[in-house]
């Protein structure tokens, strides 16, 4: 792998950059491995990575059905924040959080993060006191957050309306001065690059169409492309299609598929350099690089594998944006589109070992777990390696839905995100 | 946007009028008091999930405000089939 540096720009710019390596070789698959992940999203990558930086376990295939980085990890919004109610769930994302805050060094790849602050509204009673138990909490688990009032927030944010004029006044926020958005495809790409060069197989178009168990342990995954691979482990990283692939094992999960929307504006000048979301009115934006506003909406409330939802929910979305950001009304949009995200009922992730022996599963990320990709990767990988859940992954697992002991984030976790 | 034949008004009707309620056919255990703690689970929060052929339990929440039950494609959200609660028509290729 060549090391990205001032220099070697400077050294390609000699031959018009025509001569910059491939990133990752498409490898044919070995006949067996000691590790497969079936899913090469972030969460598949950054788990193929750790597995072989932190655990020395190189002898690792990615099997990927599309092309990397193609699922949801290339559909979302990109909010990274911490900002978690239950210590289980801080202790996760705030473990993901410091990752980030190291991660283009770490993978010598610019994933673009920007610690741009996100804001959470409070438009009534309810909201202020929501948030500022949010706010306690978070602090006393050595997380950022703060409470802010109108007036301040206003002078933050000029182009959001503060006024009393509207029909559900914001009467303040909290805010993450720590969280914000980072480059989705870029961090794909730099968990994958990272990942090869230090032996792990990416193997993309190479769909995972059953799975081989004998005597209750898993031995190998089937492909549609390359016949039976066999390998000791099989992490299953794959977000909305997680519950076809606990059907090919036997099992079903606590995690339904539906589908969920964003869009993005055409690009305008620079006007808003943070992130706003509003559990109230149910809408959040931020503005990318380029100039566009980036906007998310809801989920619909059926299941869907078809990566497109329905026009009533991103109308409603809009109507949300307006009545926040009255000013970009007029502002056409560009492009909609939509992923296909495994929403748990807990609103938290599964990480877990399963009712078959060597195969394990990380999904119900839902409609946030962007944010998590560092620290997924990096409980996930551990997981693997151990052979049963590491310790920040231990409260998630798949069996709390029989214990009862679930982690109910549904208040905290806000609008989709 | 789906469009829904409500069949109990006997006319279609536009997707934001109805409500989906998840998986249909899902039998509360006849003696809750008698489940082992994995079997009330199940039953609360584990889902086929299905990908194509889904039975699934809608109402019509501004309309009627009755339920009723569809065979929808997951995959091409084609709808190929409403009938009512206490039916169970055979399709090829549904779960059950
Ligand atoms: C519109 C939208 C907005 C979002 N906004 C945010 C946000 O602002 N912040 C945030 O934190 N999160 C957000 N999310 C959620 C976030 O995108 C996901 O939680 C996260 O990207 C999941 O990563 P992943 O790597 O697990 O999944 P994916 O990137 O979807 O990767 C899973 C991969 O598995 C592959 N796969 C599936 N089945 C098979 C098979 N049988 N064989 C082989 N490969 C298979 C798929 O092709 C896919 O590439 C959003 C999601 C959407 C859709
Ligand atoms: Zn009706």
């Amino acid at each position: 792998m060549e090391k990205y540096s001032a220099l070697g720009l400077l050294k390609h710019s000699l031959s018009n950059h025509e001569n910059w390596p491939r990133l990752w070789h498409n490898p044919t698959p070995k006949k067996k491995y000691d590790i497969i992940i079936v899913g090469g999203g972030g969460h598949g990558l950054a788990t193929a990575y750790y597995l072989a930086k932190n655990h020395g376990i190189t002898n690792v295939a990615v099997l990927e059905k599309g092309w990397l980085g193609g699922g949801n990890t290339a559909r979302n919004t990109t909010i990274v924040r911490s900002n978690y109610l239950w210590d289980e769930s801080a202790r996760l994302y705030e473990h993901a959080l410091k990752l980030w805050e190291g991660l283009s060094q770490d993978l010598n790849y610019n994933v673009m993060f920007s610690q741009r602050g996100v804001y959470h509204l409070c438009h009534t009673l309810q909201d202020i006191r929501d948030n500022e138990r949010l706010v306690s909490a978070n602090r006393l688990n050595g997380i950022d957050n703060e409470m802010i009032d109108a007036e301040q927030l206003q002078r933050e944010i000029p182009l959001l309306d503060c006024s009393r004029n509207t029909r559900f006044p914001v009467l303040g926020a909290s805010v993450q001065r720590r969280a914000g958005n980072a480059r989705h495809d870029a961090v794909a790409w730099g968990y994958a690059r990272a990942a090869a060069a230090l032996g792990v197989d990416l193997i993309q178009q190479c769909e995972v169409v059953d799975m081989v168990i004998e005597n209750g342990a898993i031995t190998g995954v089937k492909t549609r492309q390359h016949g039976v691979i066999k390998a000791d482990r099989v992490g299953c990283v794959a977000a909305g299609n997680s519950g076809v692939l606990a059907k090919m094992a036997g099992f079903e999960l606590p995690v339904e598929s539906h589908p969920l929307q964003a869009l993005v504006s055409e690009p305008i000048k620079p006007v808003l350099d943070t992130v706003v979301m509003s559990n109230h009115v149910h809408g959040y934006m931020s503005q990318s690089d380029k100039g566009d506003l980036v906007i998310g909406a809801g989920i619909d409330s059926w299941v869907g594998y078809g990566q497109r939802g329905s026009y009533s929910i991103i109308e409603h979305t809009i109507q949300a944006i307006v009545e926040m950001f009255p000013a970009v009304s007029r502002v056409r949009m560009n492009r909609q589109w939509g992923g296909i995200v495994d929403t748990c009922p807990d609103a938290c992730p599964i990480i877990t070992a399963t009712p078959v022996r060597n195969l394990f599963f990380n999904c119900g990320w839902g409609t946030g777990g962007f944010k998590a990709t560092p620290g997924s990767g990096h409980v996930f990988a551990e997981t693997l390696a151990l052979g049963k859940a590491a310790p920040l992954a231990e409260p998630f697992s798949m069996f709390r839905f029989h214990s009862g002991a679930l982690i109910d984030e549904h208040g905290a976790a806000a609008v989709a995100h | 946007m789906l469009h829904i034949f409500c069949p109990h008004c006997g006319e279609y009707r536009e997707e934001e009028e109805f409500r989906c309620k998840g998986q249909a056919h899902i039998a509360r255990p006849l003696d809750p008091e008698a489940c082992s703690d994995e079997e009330w689970g199940h039953f609360m929060f584990f889902r086929q999930n299905t990908r194509g052929q889904h039975r699934e339990l809608w109402v019509h929440s501004t309309g009627c405000r009755k339920h009723f039950n569809v065979i929808r494609n997951t995959v091409t959200y084609e709808i190929e089939k409403v009938y009512l609660v206490g039916t169970k028509p055979e399709t090829e290729g549904a779960a059950s």
